[in-house]
């Protein structure tokens, strides 16, 4: 091959390289065009701040959503990310190798499993357990937050066990003959070692958490109310825009996109954090 | 793999797409309906029927709900737009209608719930949470979960509407189908809702409204009072295969598909 | 008053025991609930006849093509974008600005929700491209959902391969893209097909994207510009509308073997993979 047809090469894959960046912006693009002029017309503190969710009358605020999808996505870090991360350090430090061959691929493949399955075993067996044993219309923030919760273990447990296993060993090996004993030695050397892994895998759980739609659609119960309690129902960003989206026509549908660019916007925030902090386990 | 075998199947791959984007349509007329998603499955065995005896023209059927319907009617995505709204928007004037069918909402209760009977007032006091426990319609003492359907729903537009001064109670449970609807009210004691009367079914019980009940009978004398029109909206008049969908759906044999359905005649 | 390390040590693992037992016990009842409901549904009948009455009887057949056709057709624009994308990244480029925009992009890409890709391929490919609820749309949408797991995977499969083998290859006077293409590539591939399997179960279990682009018609499709209802898209609306729960559970546990197959192979190729390289 000539060095010409190398160049071709080249300019092509550059070209082809482009494709991810590319998606990347025609989504901002077409997302911004369709809901930003929306959010600057209706004012964006009153569409962010405003508790009526009316469409029919032209009341658009997207508050209720915003602190439901807070509500929901904390919830679901409280459920899944001690139980991830702990499930993470045992299956790293206190389980036998062989034992750990067989439970690290079941868990992988457990994060494949499609979210309205999940959503599915929220409304088949959760939803009906919490109203008949605790209270409300089971369809609640509870119910949202355990399925999500559950959701999100594989992920906060695979990337936390990646980052477990990449503390060098030395460290490990110091603090041990020191004298100190393994959980110490996890305690006080390993977690403040894979401290920044550890919080990257929380925050792409979280990122899962608040942009989960089908499996929220189904156990949330869809309110538009601010909950008092994790027994009330609640509806999300994510579950506002598939809920109506069918359904929208003019302002309404603009507002469903605007309500887009939140999410969107908030996602990106996430994200670059997350990635920031994975930087920073890599500088070290 | 040798790179030959990865360039032929990348290859194939590609041509195959070319063919079936192609080739494979050709031949037969195809019409779109979309919109009401109560009327969907009513649409889709009127289809089904159509094509039995027209299977030269394909019938594609597609929820989205009633403003999707008159939307897509609108810009041309959907040949037919079914709307099953009391009252059409203003969109929909520059689009020709016409009455497919009509249907009654049914307003249901789990079939343990003793209520069976309550009053437009009662119905509008409990939607917009006035009345919140069982105990204050003559039920048990169990407070009362409201299920409604989202914002821009024909079955809500037109159920708020007939009822009327309906402010839906913030804390009422949405869902976005009938079938939604009445699952969740079937799985709850506590649950009051709406929907199409034509998909009530055993794990829900239809409530008597001011001692009327929902059935073909009652709405046909317009003794029961919750029944909306089901609208076939289309962008000018209809032609060729769309007019033909119509004409069958309008057809006693259409019509009797409808009413076997649990719908009502247009006429 | 302090408590002694040992016991620390006891209890810490005791908890954290709990914790891994209980997760895996959840998830392994997720799966179990829903295979021995839905398994005594299977049947060759179930899988390949057409569903009758909006699913309530009959099988899922249409539905079975769309979960195939769907992933399909997104693999096939997304998997030389991808690739492309990872062979430039890797060999062709230094690190620099646009290679750090380029990850960056794919990144942020990797973190969009689906149901922002579902409103994007509403917008673009069904209304401002005119191509409606079908295939092609869904398709192309999940494409640029799974692109960067895609790159990601190729980019690790290909600096997996030792240096050494390119350096053999350059010496024999092979120019970059011979290199490339008779090295590296077929070094790496198995580490790329785990990439690719990976995404091909992601798209097997989208619903949010899909439902919005593909539409939800339950019609065997004729072309790439028909509308497609998908096997999770199907479980999701006989579930949720309370069709059929029978029916539900069968599709559920199609849905869910074939995820845990895919995932199944993507496991055993990457645990080959990193046999060869290590």
């Amino acid at each position: 091959m000539s060095q010409k047809s190398e160049t071709v090469v080249y300019y092509v894959l550059q070209f082809i390289a482009l494709s991810a960046m590319g998606s990347l912006l025609l989504i901002a693009l077409f997302i911004l065009k369709e809901g930003f002029p929306f959010i600057l017309e209706e004012g964006p503190s009153k569409f962010l701040f405003s508790s009526t969710w009316e469409p029919a009358k032209e009341h658009f605020g997207i508050f209720p959503m915003l602190v439901g999808s807070v509500w929901v996505t904390f919830g679901a870090l409280v459920v899944g990310g001690p139980l991830g991360v702990a499930g993470a350090i045992y299956l790293v430090e206190f389980t036998p190798k062989g034992l750990m061959r067989i439970i690290k691929p079941v868990i992988e493949l457990l994060a494949g499993i499609p979210s309205v399955v999940y959503g599915f075993m929220g409304v088949a067996v959760l939803a009906p357990l919490i109203r008949t044993y605790i209270g409300g219309p089971g369809l609640s923030v509870l119910a949202a937050s355990l399925i999500l919760g559950i959701m999100i273990l594989p992920t906060v447990m695979s990337i936390s066990m990646d980052a477990l296993n990449s503390v060098p060993p030395s460290y490990k090996e110091g603090s041990l003959a020191l004298g100190a004993t393994r959980w110490q030695t996890q305690y006080m050397v390993v977690l403040k070692a894979a401290k920044s892994g550890i919080l990257a895998s929380i925050i792409l759980g979280m990122g899962r958490a608040i942009g989960e739609t089908m499996a929220v659609i189904m156990v949330a119960g869809n309110a538009v109310k601010i909950p008092n309690s994790v027994l009330d129902s609640v509806r999300t960003l994510t579950a506002n825009i598939a809920l109506e989206m069918g359904y929208a026509t003019g302002r309404h549908r603009q507002a469903l996109f605007a309500t887009g660019v939140v999410l969107f916007l908030v996602i990106m925030m996430l994200n670059s954090f997350a990635m920031w902090s994975l930087k920073e386990r890599r500088k070290k | 793999m040798s790179r030959k075998t990865i360039s032929f199947v990348v290859l194939c791959s590609f041509v195959m797409i070319v063919f079936l984007g192609s080739g494979c349509g050709k031949g037969k007329v195809s019409v779109t309906a979309a919109g009401s998603t109560a009327f969907q499955p009513f649409a889709e065995k009127l289809a089904e029927q159509f094509m039995q005896s027209h299977p030269d023209i394909n019938v594609t059927v597609q929820g989205g709900g009633s403003a999707v319907g008159i939307q897509s009617a609108v810009s041309g995505a959907a040949d037919i737009g079914m709307a099953d709204l009391v009252n059409l928007p203003p969109e929909a004037s520059a689009l020709k209608s016409v009455v497919v069918a009509k249907d009654g909402i049914a307003v249901i209760v789990h079939p343990q719930n003793p209520v069976k009977d309550l009053s437009i007032e009662q119905i509008r006091n409990i939607f917009n949470g006035v009345i919140k426990n069982w105990s204050e319609v003559g039920g048990e003492e169990r407070p009362i979960t409201v299920v409604s359907r989202e914002a821009g729903s024909g079955t809500r537009s037109s159920f708020e509407a007939i009822v009327g001064g309906v402010e839906l109670i913030r804390e009422a449970v949405i869902q976005d189908s009938n079938g939604t609807v009445r699952e969740t009210v079937a799985n709850d004691v506590n649950a009051i809702g709406y929907l199409s009367h034509g998909l009530v079914n055993e794990k829900v019980k239809a409530v008597t409204v001011s001692g009327v009940e929902c059935t073909t009978e009652t709405i046909t004398k317009g003794q029961y009072t919750l029944v909306r029109p089901v609208f076939f909206l289309t962008k000018g008049e209809p032609q060729g295969a769309v007019k033909a969908f119509i004409d069958f759906v309008l057809s006693s044999e259409g019509q009797k598909t409808i009413v076997d359905s649990g719908l009502l005649p247009a006429k | 008053m302090r408590i002694p390390p040992r016991v620390a040590q006891t209890v810490a693992r005791v908890v954290l025991g709990a914790a891994t037992f209980f997760t895996v016990a959840v998830l392994i009842f997720i799966i179990g609930h829903v295979l021995v409901k839905g398994i005594p549904v299977l049947s060759f009948r179930f899988l390949f006849s057409n569903p009758e009455d909006m699913g309530r009887a009959g099988g899922i057949f249409p539905t079975l093509v769309g979960s195939v056709l769907l992933p399909a057709v997104a693999l096939v624009f997304a998997v030389p974008l991808g690739i492309g994308t990872a062979v430039f990244l890797t060999e062709y480029t230094r690190e620099s600005k646009i290679t750090a925009a380029i990850r960056f992009g794919a990144d942020c890409l990797a973190g969009i929700p689906s149901i922002i890709f579902g409103l994007f391929g509403f917008i673009f490919f069904v209304t401002v491209l005119r191509m409606g609820w079908c295939i092609l749309s869904g398709g192309l949408t999940l494409a640029m959902m799974v692109l960067p797991t895609i790159i990601r995977t190729t980019e690790e499969a290909i600096r997996a391969v030792p240096y050494a083998y390119r350096e053999v290859s350059f010496s024999l006077g092979a120019t970059r893209w011979r290199t490339v293409w008779r090295v590296v590539l077929p070094n790496a591939l198995p580490g790329i097909v785990t990439g690719i399997i990976l995404s091909l179960g992601r798209s097997i279990g989208e619903t949010a994207a899909v439902i919005f682009t593909a539409g939800s018609s339950l019609r065997m499709p004729s072309s790439l510009f028909d509308s497609v209802r998908t096997m999770s898209v199907h479980f999701y609306i006989l579930a949720r509308e309370g069709i059929s729960s029978e029916n539900a559970y069968g599709t559920a546990a199609v849905l869910v073997l074939a995820v845990l197959m895919v995932n199944g192979i993507s496991y055993w190729l990457m645990h080959q993979f990193m046999k060869r390289f290590s």
